[in-house]
């Protein structure tokens, strides 16, 4: 049966949710389900990756000041080239996964199945996708020969713990010459306080229906009233009144809360692809006929600028 | 591939779409349905501009176009000369039909090639219809260049592109010489919208149209065979169905606080 290798993210000595996802679901794609991890403590995440299923961690290092994509491409082909590779690459449909992913397909003329939802076990597996923000389900699979490379979205499977440890084995990473000339000079990381976006019980989120900018620390006070996490839309991104690291939808972080509040937001598809598999919804509209409020439990058609000042108090009185 | 000293000569991928507008629907062989009348998608909008604005902060060169199209389609990429650009090579071939990312990676590459002394190549970082997001780091590959994706701040200095580079926590600064390939994200820059008198003069602008023979490109490592995908199942979703709607008269912050309750979120 077939051989399949993970991509390992992580940050901080913290391995990323998405890759704990990808790992548990490769047990079901392959009889030996291997990590490849870089980073100047691959060590310290070893345990993570082998109690959710990795025998073995191939540890490509410290790769300094370059972005990552690059140098991991060079060393799964060289591994593929050596025999010793995947039949099966799950990658993240992360930054860096995204660059590893178009790299190595470049490299070894394989295509890539990306933004991949659901994975069936077959030779080889079929992955599934979800298109017309996510009223339609696309099933494919390669024609070819392995290795197949996929590249999952988050919060696509849940990450289970399967109790195994892994080995750490190192690989290296063979000269790459030009294509390899980025130089990461400085890491900005913006602050926020409060649970993470994708990993909050509670998401509230504010679109343009917010009107202005300062009008979005409603938003945050719910947010924290409700001990979640504020996120936004992009039109409210690219306005500039949030960061981009707030953004929820296709180009920004998929969630699943148990309760996602929309304010102000129209639910445009790119926008409902990434919040859709929350288990409630509750959206504020001004307009009866937005789309959001097609897949609300609760919809509330009214002004943002009433509603959300009067539940804020109405919160805040019980607390 | 450096052009003339002092030139900033930058090429930017332009895709052209079905309009976003309208509903999307797949064809009899699952392909997107390109059929109807195509526009510039508008995540290239953001590559064309920022091309123009590097070009003009260096105070010569040229930002040139490229496109893979069917039927030979230039609506798209004359909205991008309308805007400044200075020319475009359009590949439309119907052998391209179902082209998958790395085939269509291999074609842009191969146009990217025809235009002299490029110094940077712009791209979305994913396509508004197709958005798999790996073509632009493919094409970089093929060509042998250093890529830098997820750029929302561009700037040259010299032979160097200095680019803040999205990531999870915040953005990360680098530097990487060029020629190389960087992914633009949306709000990057403003686009600038086409003046009367671009319009006009786009008219007379180069558009070089060629075919996957003319490009050197075997047929069969592009369009639906050369794809080494094939689509097995299409399904309508579960749809998620519409719960409770209430109009508000001023007390539907209860209903809300109600149904926080039943949650037990607070
Ligand atoms: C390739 C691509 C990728 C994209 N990716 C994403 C993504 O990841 N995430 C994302 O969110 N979008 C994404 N978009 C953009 C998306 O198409 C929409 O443009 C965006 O989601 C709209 O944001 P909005 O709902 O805040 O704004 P609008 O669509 O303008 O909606 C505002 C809503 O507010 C309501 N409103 C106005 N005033 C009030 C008021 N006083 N009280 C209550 N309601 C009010 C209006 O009725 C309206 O429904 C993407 C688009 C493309 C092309």
């Amino acid at each position: 049966m077939a051989k399949v290798w993970v991509l390992a993210e992580s940050a901080g000595g913290k391995v990323s949710s998405l890759s704990l996802e990808l790992l548990t679901k490769a047990r079901e794609l392959g009889d030996t389900v291997e990590a490849v991890a870089w980073g100047a403590d691959t060590a310290s995440i070893a345990g993570d990756l082998g109690a959710h299923g990795a025998s073995t961690v191939h540890d490509l290092g410290d790769l300094g000041t370059s972005l990552p994509g690059v140098s991991v491409a060079a060393a799964i082909a060289a591994a593929i080239e050596a025999g010793t590779g995947p039949d099966i690459l799950l990658v993240g449909q992360s930054y860096d996964g995204r660059d590893v992913a178009g790299r190595l397909s470049a490299k070894l003329d394989k295509p890539v199945l990306t933004n991949v939802v659901g994975l069936a076990a077959g030779e080889p597996p079929v992955a599934s996708h979800a298109i017309f923000g996510g009223a339609t389900i696309v099933e494919a699979t390669f024609t070819g020969s392995a290795p197949f490379i996929y590249a999952v979205r988050p919060k696509s499977f849940a990450a289970e713990p399967s109790g195994g440890s892994a080995t750490v084995a190192p690989l290296s990473v063979p000269e790459t010459g030009a294509t390899n000339a980025a130089t990461v000079v400085d890491r900005h990381v913006e602050e926020r306080s409060g649970p993470q976006l994708d990993e909050a019980a509670v998401v509230v989120s504010g679109g343009r229906g917010l009107g202005e900018a300062a009008n979005y620390a409603m938003i945050e006070e719910l947010a924290k009233l409700l001990k979640g996490a504020p996120g936004a839309s992009r039109a409210i991104v690219d306005a500039g009144w949030v960061p981009y690291a707030y953004q929820v939808g296709q180009t920004g972080k998929t969630v699943k809360p148990t309760l996602y509040i929309a304010a102000g937001i129209s639910g445009a598809t790119q926008h409902m692809v990434g919040m859709k598999g929350s288990k409630n919804i509750i959206a504020i509209n001004k307009d009866q006929e937005a789309p959001i409020l097609q897949i609300a439990d609760l919809g509330i058609v009214g002004d943002v600028h009433k509603v959300l000042p009067q539940l804020i108090e109405a919160l805040k009185a019980r607390s | 591939m450096i052009g003339n000293a002092g030139d900033m000569n930058v090429v930017v991928c332009v895709k052209q779409i079905p309009d976003p507008a309208n509903p999307g629907s797949l064809d009899a062989n699952n392909n997107l349905d390109r059929s109807s009348k195509l526009i510039i998608d508008d995540s290239d909008m953001y590559g064309v501009e920022m091309a123009l604005q590097l070009v003009h902060a260096a105070g010569s060169g040229e930002v040139s176009l490229v496109s893979m199209a069917p039927n030979g389609e230039t609506a798209g990429l004359r909205t991008a000369l309308a805007m400044g650009a200075e020319k475009a090579v359009l590949v439309s071939d119907d052998t391209l039909k179902g082209s998958d990312a790395l085939g269509t990676a291999k074609v842009l590459a191969a146009a990217i090639k025809r235009i002299e002394g490029a110094d940077l190549i712009l791209a979305a970082t994913e396509s508004s219809d197709g958005y798999t997001g790996t073509t632009p780091v493919q094409v970089a590959e093929i060509l042998g260049l250093p890529s830098v994706t997820f750029a929302k701040h561009i700037e040259v200095d010299g032979s160097t592109v200095k680019v803040q580079r999205q990531t999870e926590a915040g953005y990360d600064e680098v530097t990487c010489p060029l020629p190389a390939l960087v992914t633009v994200t949306a709000g990057v820059v403003e686009p600038r919208y086409p003046s009367f008198k671009g319009i006009m003069a786009a008219k007379g602008k180069p558009l070089d149209q060629v075919t996957v023979a003319d490009l050197g490109i075997d047929a069969a490592q592009v369009g639906g065979d050369g794809a080494g995908q094939k689509i097995t199942n299409v399904t309508a979703a579960e749809a998620r169905k519409a719960g409770e709607v209430v109009v508000d008269e001023g007390d539907a912050f209860q209903k809300i606080v109600a149904f926080l309750d039943q949650l037990k979120v607070i």
